[in-house]
């Protein structure tokens, strides 16, 4: 038989059902966006891992000029590698229809019967490439889609200089290539990066690789030393042009993939305990206040011999209805979305597959930090009523004393009339209840201002990135490092405003264990297109020795100005340098590198070499300039500055980034949740006072102006509060956004705080209105006579 | 043979300290014999609830003795007061008390549940002449009826004693005179010791026993040889 306590609970439970869904609300949330987010990053994280297991991802990359087919076999007998497929790579440009400029590309041999050992394609439409003809591709399958282009569709390609003609026989997906990226930009792009794969035998023969590879994919035995794996293998290419073997860690799609996975990771371990906190802090101060109002049954239960230790464990059960209620609910609810939140990214990260995975730990923080803060605010009033003789817990209610009060803003009183000196009396007489609410509210403002904030610190990073740090229009890329007397011939046509040479050197940066594979960036002096710029967007000198790093690399390594960095680079002679770090650049896309472009080419032995130019150009002349690169044979690439752009919008706003947008859908929740829950509260504990005003002639304006007055009194307090704590929750917020691939910079944006204030004000409104639907509703007869 | 329920020795009770203290009980000295029914008069403030409080175990005595039968209620802890109520002790308050949430019944029910020795719930109710409208709410009972749902709750435990501050105060005259019927009859039939604290001086004429209040103390204690039924009190 259910006993009579307990039908008591429930029955109380369904009373304040309005209230305890708002608390439960509020918990909901703040779990499921706990275990939303860490479903989400350990479900990505398997399906990443079993992907590229399936498909046999390299372990090992070891790129060469030109190494006889013969070393693989030697590189086999490696101690600790299990699998080595030689293969071709060459760049290609794609010529497609309706562009103005070609598209770079990447063009990778397949074995010509047999499936590759190592790094393996998913073909997803039509069927692999037959090696007896040469001109059959297959494509991958995200440019494809980008391009309109089908199974059976041909197109054109330069490659070693000559035209081929090609013929579409599939779209290939590939572990490899979730990513691609045009050399020597950051940002990945579908469509501006393409990747075709051959037959061994064609592809050799378009690059004169016969009897011959120029990239080597190894994988590696369960335990082996990879370290010593890459020097080996480094030891055996050094004779035939090896650039350096590098792991997968260090690949370029993978990197991307895995960078974006742990920003979402970082996001999600920063950003959603802070949620939690503020949730739980809600349900701390609104079951404390719940439990106070309970006082005179309290006391009545004590009153008849029932224990503290009954008592308490009736409350208890409660607390735990809403809370446990509020964190089960949570976790439903971020099962879904952390399963529709998954859909979207496997899809973005092009996977082929998916494995849904939880993580129950995530489970057991949300329950148990759910339960935590209810019972701790429960029982820490429960402790003082306790306190109490049950005969002082029954009394009457006694008025609350404000003769103290009363004089608090006695000046006022000649300004004020009845109901403003209640609303101010009331505030002043219990600070500590009042200071409770403002704090609660400021919490749900700090959420809202740190969110907005973290949107206008997005706008902020690609103004500075694409406007402030890099005023170019174009960037041309070359095949090879040409002289730098070619920017004179760019400068002559009519279309170049300004004409600026750049060099990009592959590079390896050692600091004691820290090391990254990055790219060096030399600059000429006086460059106004694309420069290193302090943290105050003033220029950095670059000095004729030394080097510049972007705040990310030298976080990443570890050193600050002053230090002395180890340099390797990777092209060239392939010199390896002590360089100073002479200063840090702020960046916030990437991690760069800055060189004097002199200082760069003397240290490869080669003067008066660029890799690149960076053009600002007249936009209405530009078609004939996009015609004359077009035709210049050593063009790689061209980007336009806009594409980047457009790339970076889409990278940010559909990848880990892209998780903002749910966060502040969730701090609104809260944030609404918070202030519903204080007007209710406030709400509750001045029913009877209310239903008095109304019994001795009220309006039922004026009535609800006493608790609305309250409320909005509490909330104008909190907007500053909230605006502060929001400021600082913001730094927290975007570091967990920021990752080697970009920076979110935290600024105070007064915008975004009036915006988070307008919300707040806002929930304020509809939570008051919905009150006041109560108290008009109220029936003053009974009010009077019972208990609410 | 125990033949004194209460017994008080220089009971008191202050308030507040300092300036702003008040002296609620100065010092009482007062025996209450085994199943009689006690009325306590006096003006508002005079110390009669404040007594009933303290030997109700419901509130702590600042001085003085006050014991149960032969056991020191000022001496004993929280949890023995506790243990104390819940076996002995039965309660009418002024403002009835009941729990809005539960029904008559169960209202009756949440203290059989506790109780060492309880009767059943419905022979409660039925004692109060509640016996058909035992599974309504509070706010479906009128005055009376929420009293008399409240003296079955403190009956239905078979108390020692039976507490009730102002029973009658919220009732008109009718209905209070249902509820001192109901009183009596649970004084006659359990044998429980009856203390009554009123304004209506005429009700103490259905006492055993009348003590009059007056700052904070006892003027007089007044034996009624000749007891009238409540039906024939007029207030």
């Amino acid at each position: 038989m259910v006993s009579p306590l307990d039908r008591k609970l429930l029955r109380d439970l369904w009373r304040i059902k309005g209230q305890a869904a708002a608390i439960g609300v509020v918990i909901a949330v703040g779990v499921a966006m706990l275990v939303m987010m860490s479903g989400l990053v350990t479900s990505l994280v398997q399906t990443r891992d079993a992907y590229y297991d399936r498909y046999r991802l390299a372990d090992i990359f070891a790129p060469a000029t030109r190494a006889p087919d013969r070393l693989a076999h030697r590189m086999a007998a490696i101690d600790g590698v299990s699998a080595v497929e030689p293969r071709v790579t060459g760049s290609a440009l794609v010529d497609l229809p309706g562009l103005d400029l070609p598209v770079q590309a990447q063009a990778v041999s397949l074995p010509d019967l047999s499936a590759p050992r190592v790094n393996d394609v998913f073909l997803t439409d039509g069927r692999m490439i037959d090696s007896d003809h040469a001109d059959e591709i297959l494509l991958l399958r995200s440019f494809a889609r980008a391009h309109g282009l089908r199974p059976g569709d041909r197109i054109s390609a330069t490659m070693n200089g000559a035209r081929h003609g090609f013929r579409i026989v599939g779209l290939a997906q590939s572990p490899e290539f979730l990513y691609t990226t045009a050399p020597g930009e950051l940002i990945p792009d579908d469509a501006r990066f393409g990747v075709l794969w051959m037959s061994r035998s064609a592809l050799s023969a378009a690059y004169d690789m016969e009897g011959a590879f120029n990239e080597a994919l190894l994988t590696l035995a369960h335990g082996a030393n990879e370290a010593a794996v890459l020097d080996a293998v480094d030891r055996l290419l050094a004779p035939y042009g090896g650039t350096g073997a590098y792991p997968v860690a260090d690949q370029t799609s993978n990197r991307f993939v895995s960078e974006e996975i742990s920003g979402l990771e970082a996001s999600s371990a920063a950003v959603p305990p802070i949620f939690l906190g503020v949730a739980a802090f809600l349900l701390y101060i609104v079951i404390s206040r719940m439990v106070q109002s309970e006082r005179e049954e309290i006391g009545l239960m004590k009153a008849f011999g029932y224990t503290d230790t009954e008592v308490g464990v009736h409350y208890f059960k409660l607390v735990m209805a809403v809370a446990v209620g509020g964190a089960l609910a949570g976790c439903l609810l971020g099962i879904a979305g952390g399963r529709a939140l998954v859909e979207v990214y496997v899809i973005y990260y092009k996977f082929p597959f998916l494995l849904f995975q939880l993580d129950p730990a995530s489970f057991a923080a949300g329950v148990s930090v759910s339960i935590l803060s209810a019972s701790g605010g429960g029982l820490l009033v429960l402790r003082r009523v306790f306190l109490l003789t049950p005969a002082a817990a029954m009394r009457p209610p006694t008025p609350p004393d404000y003769s103290r009060a009363g004089n608090i803003g006695r000046a006022l009183n000649a300004w004020l009339d009845q109901p403003s000196r209640m609303v101010l009396r009331r505030i002043t007489r219990q600070p500590g209840r009042m200071a409770g609410a403002v704090i609660g509210i400021a919490c749900g403002m700090a959420l809202s201002a740190s969110m907005i904030t973290i949107y206008a610190a997005f706008d902020r990073t690609i103004d500075l990135t694409f406007n402030v740090m890099d005023r170019s229009d174009v960037t041309v890329s070359f095949t090879n490092a040409l002289s730098d007397m070619a920017v004179f011939e760019l400068r002559r046509d009519d279309s170049v405003i300004l004409a600026e040479p750049r060099r990009h050197v592959p590079a390896v940066f050692r600091n004691g264990l820290n090391s990254h594979r990055g790219v060096i960036t030399g600059i000429p002096p006086g460059a106004r297109l694309g420069r290193a710029l302090d943290s105050q967007q003033a220029e950095i000198p670059l000095p004729a020795s030394g080097i510049v790093l972007s705040t990310a690399l030298a976080d990443i390594l570890n050193v600050r100005p002053g230090d002395r960095l180890t340099v390797e680079m990777r092209e060239g002679r392939q010199p390896t340098l002590q360089i100073p770090v002479t200063a840090v650049a702020e960046s916030l896309l990437g991690a760069p590198a800055y060189m004097n472009l002199a200082a760069l080419n003397r240290a490869l032995g080669e003067p008066g070499r660029m890799s690149g130019v960076l053009l600002a150009i007249d936009r209405d002349r530009a078609p004939a300039l996009y015609a004359a690169l077009r035709n210049m044979p050593m063009v790689a690439g061209v980007s336009l500055k806009s594409e980047a752009e457009a790339a970076f919008l889409k990278t940010m706003n559909t990848g880990a980034g892209a998780i903002r947008y749910v966060m502040g859908a969730i701090a609104f929740v809260i944030t609404f949740g918070i202030v519903y829950n204080a007007a209710r509260i406030a709400h509750a504990e001045r029913y009877r006072d209310l239903a008095s005003l109304r019994v001795i002639g009220f309006t039922r304006a004026e009535t609800a102006f006493v608790l609305l007055g309250e409320l909005a009194v509490v909330t104008l307090a909190a907007l500053p509060l909230g605006s502060l704590l929001g400021h600082y929750l913001s730094f927290a917020i975007a570091a967990g956004f920021s990752s080697e691939l970009y920076q979110i910079p935290t600024i105070f944006d007064p915008p975004s705080h009036g915006f988070a204030a307008i919300v707040v004000i806002g929930a304020a409104a509809v939570s008051g209105w919905l009150v006041k639907r109560d108290i008009d509703r109220a029936d003053l007869v009974s009010a009077l006579k019972t208990r609410e | 043979m125990e033949t004194l329920t209460f017994r008080t020795r220089e009971l008191a009770k202050v308030y507040g300290e300092g300036r702003s203290a008040v002296h609620a009980l100065r010092g009482v000295d007062l025996d209450i014999p085994k199943g009689e029914i006690v009325v306590l008069l006096g003006p508002s403030g005079s110390g009669k609830s404040t007594l009933l409080n303290i030997i109700g175990g419901l509130d702590r005595a600042t001085g003085g003795d006050a014991f149960f039968r032969d056991r020191n209620l000022t001496a004993m802890t929280d949890r023995e007061l506790t243990r104390y109520r819940r076996d002995h002790v039965g309660f009418v308050f002024q403002f009835y008390n009941l729990m809005p949430s539960l029904t008559a019944r169960e209202n009756v029910e949440l203290v059989t549940e506790i109780a060492r020795d309880p009767m059943d719930p419905d022979t409660a109710l039925a004692m109060v002449g509640l016996h058909d409208r035992v599974d309504h709410f509070p706010a479906q009972l009128s005055g009376g009826e929420q009293q008399r749902v409240a003296i079955a709750r403190a009956v239905a435990k078979n108390p020692t004693v039976l507490l009730c501050d102002e029973p009658t105060g919220a009732l008109d005259s009718t209905t209070g005179r249902a509820v001192l019927n109901v009183l009596k009859n649970v004084n006659e039939k359990l044998g429980a010791t009856v203390l009554i604290v009123t304004h209506a001086a005429s009700q103490a004429a259905m006492a055993d026993r009348v003590i009059h209040f007056a700052d904070g103390g006892i003027r007089k204690i007044e034996i009624n040889e000749t007891k009238l039924a409540p039906e024939e009190i007029e207030w």
